[in-house]
């Protein structure tokens, strides 16, 4: 992909632009808080997805809100480009620096702010990690429900911006549904609040409008997340299918049960073998699929809904069918599926992750493409997925290192995802579309949807120098796109597919 | 009409509005005109694009348009033993799903299930162009683009017309128990907190007149236990019935012809000096309270305890207009060039949220 393609075109710095903006950038902030020698700046260059790599102008870490607003002062006077960074755990580039812009660091705010057990909220900074909230608020009982498998890592503020997504979040929600309120520092430098503590916030929806925008709309400054209790007893039940077609029956007669699971997983035999070999959980290797279904609640209710799961996967024809015994196997059945990403980082030298959606009904037929698209690259494809709500995750094995493969992967996934749009699902369920899927948006949606995201993003940020030319295609790129691919699925009379 | 005749009627009268400047109201089944004004004369009636487009009740997901009863809508789900989470009220007979979105209003299960925004996957709208598009879809996660169709829940029709919407929908809990006890308004907002903080499958609670109500809804095992946790067997078993009379607002309490508040605080906020009848539930966040009391005053005391008042229907004494409460200066400037980005001509509502809005 061409990296140079799209940036905003206002700041085209000479040399001395650049040193007098550095200038200025060291009287707002202490020496050791901008980084501008390449050295330093190299662990900034990319994040989760380390194909794309650039350096940026410089690094800033500030420690104060003010020193966040002066900073987006000063690069809003200038017309700067300005790119935030939580961990830099982000699978599709959101975090990706602009050559001649600044990356904004959030980690160093790392505080909880307050936290009220009894109301269940906690107010912390934006670079506070997924699973430290958790930690802080369990000995109330309570816990942060959101739970991506990065959550050692992640972010606070990256999970608002890319509305991540967990293993649980078939029950407990989205990070969209998990927090009340965000503080915004805006383009220009002003702080905003937006939502409360309060149900009913006046006004338009900006929560719902912010979660998911990838550091477009403004730099988050502070998050107030609710806090469930944490469930009483939960069990973990492990079933083997000869098919996939029957993995993915089983998972809608339970739902259709009226049984929403803690969370339901699915993984195809090559990732199975993949994280077997890799922690030992015990997993079936000679099964086609496996599914992992997690009860929660109080443990009379988990005992009752786990009967009737049992015999449900029995019904749909699973071969193996196991019950965690107790609380390690528990934790070794789910340390398998946890550990998937990085299992399959042993058996091949480089990995492609994709994250389409699709409505669970066409399960099996996408999972045919897929296995066809594989073939016709000769490129392996594994596959995990967050079975119960239709988040696939297919990874596309590849060699960085062999001339051309990378490439190859990437039209693979391109072909994935379009396949996910053609099923009606979308490109992208919770990794978000960054840098890597703004040609896929060209096919998911049509240029009036594509006007309006931008009408939407002008509205937050005029200048456009919040992480420009991400998340959103030009339209421009997309009729360069389309004039030389073909739309699968797309009908001549785009205007008249509606009806 | 056929549904293309009724989308490309709605089609042309938004864009000839759009050109000529005519602001529109739009209305369907006219349940919630209570609820704010707009300045538009000229209606737009979406009542006709109506039915349901599809219902995959494995997969959780109903598609239907605006214009549908949202009667029809849960008579359909029942069907499969399936509901409409949020449980929207209807405030009359002619309530329909893009009117329930639109003004984004939740009944008693939202603090414990979520509330409107929460259970909308995809859209369909005309913008203020009149141009058709298409936001979200029927997939629980998608992060594609803004979340332009949750955007939608609660903007009463002033960025977009809503035409089509996707939600979540979930099933309907095997068993249902209502309690009730008494309890003083202070020790009723406590005890809604603490239980909320426990693993107890709570999915409504209103505390009234010395009296504390709690539902409890889920699988026989998890309700029962939970009954047993709360003494319940000292309790009261009332009829589920409470909830929907309290939902749709004909409980008693609220056959009055003072103002009726309604009063959003954090949910542990202690009962507010204000003189009138409260009736507090979702969990102590969202309260009513009938008053003839001065609204500046009202606004004033909730504001300071970190929450909102709105007057949602004026009695026979009201001096201020129904409708949302104001909005600070930097938002207002930001919810305005989000309308501009919507709807440039200003043509969808206007006034019905925000002024000039
Ligand atoms: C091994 C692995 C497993 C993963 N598993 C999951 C999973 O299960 N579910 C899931 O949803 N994701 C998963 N991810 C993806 C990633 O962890 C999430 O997207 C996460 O939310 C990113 O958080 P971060 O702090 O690393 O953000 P970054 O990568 O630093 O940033 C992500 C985006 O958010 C913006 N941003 C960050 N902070 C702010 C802020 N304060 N204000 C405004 N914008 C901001 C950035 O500009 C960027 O666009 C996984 C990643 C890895 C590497």
């Amino acid at each position: 992909m061409n990296l140079t393609a799209e940036k905003n075109c206002t700041w085209n710095p000479t040399a001395a632009d650049r040193q007098h903006f550095l200038t200025e950038l060291g009287q707002l902030l202490p020496a050791d808080s901008v980084l501008s020698d390449p050295e330093t700046l190299a662990p900034y260059e990319c994040d989760g997805l380390s194909v794309y790599r650039r350096l940026p102008l410089a690094v800033v870490l500030p420690e104060t809100v003010e020193q966040i607003q002066a900073i987006m002062r000063l690069c809003a006077r200038l017309k700067v480009p300005v790119v935030a960074r939580g961990a830099g755990t982000g699978l599709s580039g959101g975090a990706l620096p602009l050559a001649d812009g600044i990356l904004l660091s959030l980690a160093k705010f790392t505080h909880i702010l307050e936290l009220n057990p009894l109301e269940r909220w906690a107010r912390v900074e934006p670079g506070v990690r997924n699973i430290a909230i958790s930690e802080a608020v369990a000995a109330h009982g309570l816990y942060y429900a959101p739970d991506p498998s990065s959550q050692i890592a992640c972010t606070i503020g990256g999970n608002v911006a890319e509305n991540s997504g967990g293993v649980h979040c078939l029950k407990y929600g989205l990070t969209v549904h998990n927090i009340l309120a965000i503080g915004i520092i805006t383009a220009e430098g002003e702080h905003i609040s937006i939502g409360g503590l309060a149900p009913n916030s006046p006004g338009y929806d900006l929560l719902a409008l912010f979660t998911g925008s990838e550091g477009m709309l403004g730099i988050i400054i502070d998050v107030t997340v609710k806090l469930l209790p944490k469930p009483e007893y939960a069990q973990v039940l492990l079933a083997g299918f000869p098919s996939l077609g029957a993995a993915g029956t089983a998972v809608g007669r339970i739902i259709a049960q009226g049984i929403i699971p803690a969370g339901l997983e699915m993984m195809d035999q090559a990732a199975t073998q993949a994280a077997e070999d890799f922690v030992h959980a015990g997993y079936p290797t000679d099964a086609v699929a496996i599914l992992l279904c997690e009860l929660d609640g109080v443990e009379a209710e988990v005992n009752a809904q786990t009967g009737t799961v049992r015999e449900i996967l029995e019904s749909c024809g699973a071969n193996h069918l196991q019950t965690a015994v107790d609380e390690a196997e528990r934790m070794r059945l789910w340390a398998g599926r946890k550990a998937a990403f990085p299992a399959v980082g042993r058996i091949s030298p480089d990995y492609y992750c994709m994250d389409g959606t699709i409505p669970r009904r066409h399960l099996a037929e996408v999972l045919e493409r897929i296995s066809r698209l594989s073939e016709k690259y000769s490129l392996p494809v594994v596959n995990v997925f967050h079975a119960g709500d239709g988040n696939l995750h297919p990874l596309i094995l590849f060699d960085a290192n062999r001339e051309g493969e990378l490439a190859q992967a990437e039209a693979l996934g391109g072909e994935i995802l379009e396949v996910c749009v053609e099923m009606g699902g979308t490109i992208t369920g919770e990794h978000g579309v960054g840098i890597e899927k703004l040609n896929q948006m060209c096919v998911q949606f049509p240029e009036p949807e594509l006007r309006q995201f931008h009408a939407v993003k002008n509205a937050f940020d005029a200048n456009s120098i919040l992480n420009p030319g991400k998340a959103v295609p030009t339209l421009h790129r997309c009729a360069e796109f389309g004039a030389m691919h073909i739309h699968r699925g797309k009908l001549p009379f785009p205007e008249l597919e509606r009806f | 009409m056929s549904d293309t005749d009724s989308l490309l009627a709605l089609e042309k009268q938004v864009q000839t509005a759009f050109e000529s400047g005519t602001p529109l109201s739009i209305s369907a089944g006219n349940s919630k005109s209570f609820l704010g004004t707009s300045s538009a004369d000229t209606a737009l009636n979406i009542s006709g694009h109506r039915g349901v487009v599809s219902y995959h009740a494995e997969e959780l997901v109903l598609t239907a348009r605006a214009g549908t009863p949202l009667a029809e809508l849960e008579t359909l789900l029942a069907e499969k033993h399936q509901m409409l989470a949020f449980e929207p009220p209807h405030f009359g007979p002619g309530a329909t799903l893009g009117g329930t979105i639109a003004c984004g209003l939740s009944g008693p299960r939202a603090p414990y299930c979520g509330t409107a925004r929460d259970f909308v996957l995809g859209t369909r709208i005309l913008n203020g162009r009149g141009e058709y598009l298409r936001f979200g879809g029927e997939v629980m996660k998608n992060v594609a683009g803004y979340d332009v169709s949750r955007l939608m829940a609660g903007a009463f029709g002033t960025l977009g017309v809503l035409l089509e919407i996707s939600l979540k929908v979930l099933p309907m809990p095997e068993q249902e128990l209502t309690l009730a006890r008494e309890a003083s308004a202070s020790e009723a907002i406590e005890l809604m907190n603490s239980w909320a903080g426990q693993p107890i499958p709570l999915s409504a609670t209103c505390h009234q007149d010395d009296r504390l109500t709690l539902r409890l809804s889920g699988p026989v095992a998890a309700t029962s236990e939970a009954k047993r946790r709360l003494a319940g067997d000292q309790m009261e078993e009332i009829s589920n019935d409470f909830w929907p009379k309290l939902r749709e607002h004909t409980l008693a309490y609220f056959n009055t012809p003072k103002n009726l508040w309604r009063i959003s605080l954090p949910s542990g906020t202690p009962p507010l000096a204000l003189t009138g009848a409260w009736l507090t539930e979702w969990g102590g966040a969202q309260r009513w309270l009938r008053s003839d009391e001065d609204g500046a005053r009202i606004c004033q005391i909730v504001a300071k305890a970190g929450g909102h008042a709105q007057l949602f229907r004026a009695g026979s004494a009201a001096t201020e207009a129904v409708g949302p409460p104001p909005l600070s200066e930097p938002m207002l400037a930001i919810h305005r060039r989000l309308k501009q980005a919507f709807d440039p001509a200003g043509i969808l509502n206007p006034g019905r949220l925000f002024p000039q809005s």
